[in-house]
Formats: C-alpha cells, sequence, structure tokens
C-alpha cells in the first residue's frame, strides 16, 4: 500500500499513457465499489489509480442517431435518471440498477461491472442480449468489441495489458422493439444473481423479427444464447416457441453447485426465467 | 509517498486536507477532520453507516477515495442540524425512538434526507428499498420507517 499514486486525468490519451507507464499495475478507479474492496482486502495492490471520472466522454450519456453511447463511468444513478434512456432500453437499465443499493448506485458502473468480470455481474446479459458495442483504448489505439466478448472466465477479462473500457454504445432498432431483464436471488434486494436472464427483442405484426438473449450466474461467463434467439425469431412466442428457448437456455447451462444454488436448480431457472423475461420484453415492445 | 493536496467543500464550508493516495474518505473525515459521525460499519459498502452525499448523490464514504472530493461538494450528518436546530428527520428519529445503539443513525439520517430532497412523497416500498443499504441491528426497521413517512408527510404540510 506504500507506494500508491493517484492520477485523475482529463482525457482517456492521458489515462491511457498512465496505465502504459504503471506497467501491468494501473487500475481504472470508476465506482470504486469493486476496486476499493479488493484493495482492502489485499487481493490487489496497484502501484497507480486512474480515476476516470474527470474524462468527459467516460462520464456522460450521448444519443447518437437513433442509439445511445453510455460512458463506462457513468453511475447507476445517473443512467436510471435519464429517461430516455430508459424508455429506449429499460432492460439494460433496469439490469444496472439491480447492482447493490442506492449507495453503491450513486458510484458504480456499468464498465466497472463488466471489467469486474463476475459470471454473475447483472448489468451483463442486459448488455449482450441488447448487442452492446464496447469501446475499448489502448496502448494500441481504439477498437470496438461486442460486448459478450469481454469476458474471458471467473475475474478475467480479454482486454489487453493497459486497456481501459470507455463506453457503450446501444444500437439504434426499430419501432416495436424492448428488453428486459430477471434474475433470481433468495432475497428481494441487494443479492448476487442465482441465474440472470436478459432478452431483447423486435416485434411486427405480431411475429418476433429479432432476438438476442443474455444468460448470466450459469457459466464462466456470460453467455450469448444464439440458439434461443433462434426459437423466438420467427415466432409469434407462442407456448412451443418459448419451451424451445427455455431447452435452449438450459443446455447452454455449464453452471456449478453452489451456496447459492445447484447446477439442476440453476439449469431449471435460466428456462423460467428466458420465459418471463421474454414475456416482459415482449408486453413492452407492445404486443398485441 | 507523496502527499496529495485535496480542496473540497464540506458542509458548505471550504476545506482542505492533505491525504494518501489509498485513504478512503471516511478514514479522512473521522481521523483528520473530526467528523467523526459517520460511521466505519464493514468498510465494504454492505451496511451504510459511512453514508454521504456528493453533489448531492448518496455513497458510502467507505468506498471513495478521499482524493475524489477536489473540487465536489460533501454533506456528512454534521451538516445536517442548523445549530441546536435538529433537521425535522432527527427530531422524528428522537420521538419516535427510531434508533437504539445509534451506530447506524447517521447513515440512516444522511440517507433518509437524500431521499426526501428528491422525493418529498415516497410509498412505503419506495422508503423500504431506498433505506435497504442502510444496516440496523437493533431498532429494527419499522420505526425507522415510520419516522421517515411521519417527517415526509409533515414537511409536505409545511410547504403547502
Amino acid at each position: 500500500m506504500n507506494n500508491i499514486q493517484y492520477v485523475a486525468p482529463q482525457s482517456i490519451d492521458e489515462a491511457v499513457a498512465a496505465m502504459a507507464a504503471a506497467n501491468g499495475t494501473g487500475r481504472v478507479l470508476a465506482g470504486g465499489t469493486d476496486l476499493l474492496i479488493q484493495m482492502r482486502a489485499g487481493v490487489v495492490s496497484p502501484g497507480i489509480i486512474v480515476d476516470v471520472k474527470k474524462i468527459v466522454e467516460m462520464t456522460t450519456i450521448d444519443e447518437t442517431s437513433g442509439g445511445y453511447r453510455i460512458g463506462a463511468a457513468v453511475s447507476g444513478a445517473v443512467i436510471g435518471e435519464h429517461a430516455r434512456l430508459k424508455k429506449a432500453w429499460p432492460g439494460v437499465v433496469e439490469a444496472i440498477n439491480l447492482i447493490g443499493s442506492k449507495q453503491i448506485q450513486g458510484r458504480a458502473s456499468a464498465g466497472g461491472n463488466l471489467c469486474n468480470a463476475s459470471p454473475a455481474a447483472d448489468s451483463v446479459p442486459a448488455l449482450v442480449a441488447a448487442g452492446a458495442i464496447v469501446t475499448v483504448q489502448g496502448p494500441k489505439g481504439r477498437r470496438d468489441v461486442p460486448v459478450e466478448k469481454i469476458h474471458a472466465g471467473p475475474g478475467r477479462t480479454t482486454l489487453q495489458p493497459g486497456e481501459i473500457v470507455v463506453s457503450f454504445t446501444l444500437p439504434a432498432r426499430p419501432a416495436g422493439s424492448s428488453d428486459a431483464y430477471l434474475r433470481l436471488i433468495p432475497r428481494t434486494e441487494m443479492d448476487i444473481a442465482v441465474v440472470g436472464c436478459g432478452v431483447s427483442l423486435t416485434i411486427q405484426n405480431g411475429t418476433c423479427t429479432a432476438a438476442r438473449v443474455g444468460l448470466g450466474a450459469v457459466a464462466p461467463t456470460v453467455l450469448l444464447v444464439e440458439d434461443a434467439a433462434k426459437a423466438l425469431a420467427g415466432s409469434r412466442l407462442d407456448d412451443k416457441a418459448l419451451e424451445a428457448a427455455a431447452a435452449a437456455c438450459r443446455a447452454a447451462c455449464k453452471p456449478i453447485n453452489d451456496k447459492r444454488g445447484t447446477i439442476a436448480y440453476r439449469t431449471k431457472i435460466a428456462g423460467v426465467l428466458l420465459k418471463r423475461a421474454a414475456g416482459i420484453a415482449a408486453e413492452r415492445a407492445g404486443r398485441k | 509517498m507523496a502527499k496529495l493536496h485535496i480542496s473540497t467543500t464540506i458542509n458548505g464550508e471550504p476545506i482542505e486536507f492533505l491525504c494518501d493516495p489509498p485513504q478512503t474518505m471516511l478514514e479522512v473525515l473521522r481521523d483528520q477532520l473530526g467528523l467523526t459521525g459517520s460511521k466505519e460499519g464493514c468498510g465494504s459498502g454492505d451496511c451504510g453507516a459511512c453514508s454521504i452525499t456528493v453533489d448531492g448523490r448518496l455513497v458510502c464514504s467507505c468506498l471513495m477515495l478521499a482524493a475524489e472530493a477536489e473540487g465536489h461538494r460533501l454533506e456528512t450528518i454534521e451538516g445536517m442540524a442548523r445549530g441546536d436546530q435538529l433537521h425535522p428527520l432527527q427530531k422524528k428519529f428522537v420521538e419516535l425512538a427510531a434508533l437504539q445503539c445509534g451506530i447506524c443513525t447517521p447513515g440512516f439520517l444522511v440517507a433518509s434526507k437524500a431521499l426526501l430532497d428528491r422525493n418529498p412523497n415516497p410509498t412505503e416500498t419506495e422508503v423500504r428499498y431506498w433505506l435497504a443499504g442502510n444496516l440496523c441491528r437493533c431498532t429494527g426497521y419499522d420505526k425507522i420507517i415510520r419516522a421517515v413517512m411521519e417527517v415526509a408527510a409533515d414537511m409536505r404540510e409545511t410547504a403547502r
């Protein structure tokens, strides 16, 4: 703890330079709700803490030709108060707002939730379902990555040394689209997901024309379940299609047994949540 | 390790302090600035006893570096009463015995004020969810919730 430095650069270029100069000992500070706990527990001891909250691009939400760009360090509370974003992407916003208490929401960010790389991260299945693109910047420049490609395993990401997650882009989508996120926890508030499921879909004339499904806490990484999306797309979201999508979710599960749930329980719940989240997303999309 | 020089505003007063990079806001408030109203319960953001607001936003000061206070406006429990005049929430907590040992009380008060500042007419469910990040191990939550609901009603009455 003795030689830790703290910097709060104004630009991403400066932040990336600070991370590069730290030779792998740099840690990005957004909300700090994971980092400070890890430092206190002695799990990480950074050489330099790079506070990114003075960087405008990382702390603002922009509308971009029908879509949204959310800075990676924007707090959950600010995201939850953005009425237009909430209307456009209710599943993404509800997932981010499920993380922790009001105090945690005042600080915690979607970028931090992604980089912490918990398989049970609430925001990630919803962002996967949304087809979010992550903009990453590092010593070699900028690149755009589908959000489902970031997690490599519990606590591990595919980010290269010195790379910083800058923002999330949620694409424009046709009328009749919406999304939903559901998680199962044994309590009513503030717990870690036993299973989390995000569904994003488009409905035109009663038929689901496009769908994406993200599943959390049932594998070492959050999963994009393409077979479930295929089962929904082209259907009228009838019982048969929903059961086929639920079966695809169950088949995708590779969960662990732990104090929160058994393999059998998690697998079963993955199918249940898929059906319910698809139903909510469909209602929001204006299904008649 | 070079100390950082931080200029901030705490309870309306300009404050400057020196801190080490890993020091939390809670440590500086309590150990350097003598503002010991904010408590350390868990140190991991679970209990809410260290609640403060930063630019009006409710946060756990144990999960914030002191260096991050630069240029921001902080409010702690010490800024709640006006001299000898208790804030209506403080009065009501006393009146309804919404506290026993008192360790969690500053956090509950700061969190409750942050709620009423943005939502003067919360439902009981909204109060319960808002205060879910504040843990109490002796009073029980009912008296606390009732106190917040009564203050909200009183303040609406006064505002009319």
